[in-house]
């Protein structure tokens, strides 16, 4: 079968394009000052995050504090390579510090994200394909079909055959929670962080509890974003991925048939 | 999946990751790429131009929203002779000069200029690290300052000449501090020189005696210690010809983003 739109593949893998530089210079802006507030401001004495290098008897270690909760996280946050940095080397781009070369990669590909998802939202609307394929219909909603699905999950029971023509519930709820949830609350809490915004539309601070509570917003469903694509490629991974890697590039899945018994 | 095809494809994906990581690098600091990332600075100004009124004034807090620990940042002690002349004086020597392209040239003592039109606001200083803070600023606007100077009708920019070097190590004149706004956001109600700080002659740490604030811009933009305004037609003659200490180090001359 036919199962993915050549806009929905090309704006899939621009997409992970964008999202890998945005994560990569998003990462390298943080470290430039790796702590996080909530409200208007910084309470530098009280950050609820924090990745700090400390001395430990002569040696240097990473420590990253959450609330009133400090983790030792030396070669990850707080010090990795010799260097006191939030995240480390492999993580930010560029790779060393550089806070102007990071707000540059990211204020392009934010662009470069923006445009894609308005494509990618306005053709998946007027052609049906999210009604269609995203939304779950009624009888996915059920209860204790959503917690079969959950369990079939849990054991890597994956659709085959005719079940597999469309998305389950889970897949559906995911895909559009970052679709059309958490992917546009980056764009609203990264404009949140514009000065220049800020002055023709106050409300959009205020929205999430001040400029600093934006930033923590923004850091969070950035995470959030990374835990999706972790599970994401693990799923793909798992059930069947040369398939549905193939699906996503040339359109083409393959339905198995059922093994009779 | 089969266990070896799963190593390989991790394996494969690992050194994905590496070998984009180390092209990334590389790609950073090829011109052209630089050249074109940073094309995206004009988009931004430009959108925010369009969408944001010319004159929509910054979010301004009340009197209990102000931070008491408002970090100073960049220079917080300038060891600059001229400067410390000036600080051991009490700033009663210091002259602000407004020259360049306007038809007559100012120079302003600290009580002259404490008797221009004024306008104290508390605002939200928002650090291009990430951080901010909120301080009640008082100084003279601006705008009418230029039309008393009166800007002659080839000036399009302003520039911030200031007493601090932040980089003794930077080439002969690369390593003062300097900065330049546009017209539109010269002429701003909130764009101020500021002499006050929360109720108090600015501190050194801050400025003193005098520092610009351009309000819808990050804090780099706002220039502490400034001396002398000067009106120009264009930017490339000044510094590195970017239009800013930071500018001139790879970071946008619009910070409104």
């Amino acid at each position: 079968m036919r199962r993915h739109s050549l806009l929905v593949r090309l704006t899939h893998w621009i997409n992970v394009a964008a999202l890998f530089v945005l994560l990569g210079s998003g990462l390298q802006i943080f470290n430039a000052h790796p702590a996080l507030y909530w409200g208007d401001v910084s309470t530098f004495a009280e950050p609820w995050v924090a990745m700090v290098a400390a001395d430990r008897g002569g040696e240097a270690v990473g420590l990253t504090r959450i609330g009133p909760a400090v983790f030792e996280t030396t070669g990850v946050l707080g010090f990795s390579d010799g260097q006191v940095r939030g995240f480390p080397a492999w993580a930010t781009l560029p790779s060393y510090r550089s806070l102007a070369d990071g707000r540059r990669w990211h204020f392009f590909f934010a662009w470069v994200f923006v445009l894609n998802g308005l494509t990618y939202a306005a053709a998946g609307l007027a052609s049906g394909h999210v009604r269609r394929d995203l939304l779950p219909d009624r009888e996915q909603l059920g209860l204790r079909r959503l917690l079969r699905e959950i369990a079939d999950h849990a054991r890597l029971r994956f659709a085959k055959g005719e079940a597999a023509r469309r998305y389950n519930a889970l897949q559906k709820l995911s895909y559009l929670v970052v679709i059309f949830l958490l992917l546009p609350l980056m764009v609203l809490t990264g404009l949140s962080m514009s000065p220049g915004m800020n002055a023709g539309f106050p409300w959009a601070p205020d929205l999430f509890g001040g400029r600093q509570s934006a930033r923590t917003i923004h850091f969070l469903s950035a995470g959030l974003i990374v835990l999706f694509v972790v599970v994401h490629v693990l799923m793909v991974l798992l059930s069947d991925p040369w398939n549905s890697l193939r699906s996503m590039i040339t359109g083409r899945f393959v339905i198995s048939r059922e093994k009779g018994s | 999946m089969s266990a070896t095809r799963r190593h390989w494809l991790s394996g494969l994906l690992l050194t994905a990751t590496g070998v984009a990581l180390a092209a990334c690098d590389r790609l950073t600091v090829n011109p052209a790429v630089q050249k074109g990332l940073a094309s995206a600075e004009g988009l931004n100004r430009r959108l925010q131009r369009l969408v944001v009124d010319r004159t929509a004034l910054a979010q301004e807090f009340p009197e209990h929203q102000i931070s008491r620990d408002f970090r100073p940042n960049g220079s917080i002690s300038p060891a600059d002779a001229e400067y410390r002349a000036l600080m051991e004086g009490g700033f009663a020597d210091w002259r602000l000069i407004v020259d360049g392209l306007v038809e007559r040239p100012l120079s302003l003592s600290l009580g002259e200029l404490r008797l221009e039109p004024a306008r104290t606001q508390i605002t939200r200083h928002d650090c291009v690290e990430g951080w901010s803070a909120i301080g009640k600023w008082t100084g003279a606007r601006l705008g009418p300052l230029l039309d008393k100077a009166g800007l002659k009708p080839s000036a399009r920019y302003v520039v911030f000449h200031c007493a601090d070097t932040l980089d003794p190590n930077a080439p002969e004149g690369l390593g003062r501090y300097y900065e330049s706004i546009d017209l539109i956001d010269a002429y701003h109600p909130q764009t101020i020189l500021a002499y006050d700080m929360n109720g108090a002659p600015l501190p050194v740490a801050h400025g003193a005696p005098v520092r610009l604030r351009v309000e819808r811009q990050l804090g780099y933009k706002h220039a502490k210690y400034v001396m002398r305004v000067e009106a120009v037609a264009d930017l490339a003659g000044l510094g590195g010809g970017k239009g800013g200490f930071w500018e001139d180090r790879g970071y946008e001359w619009y910070a409104g983003i």
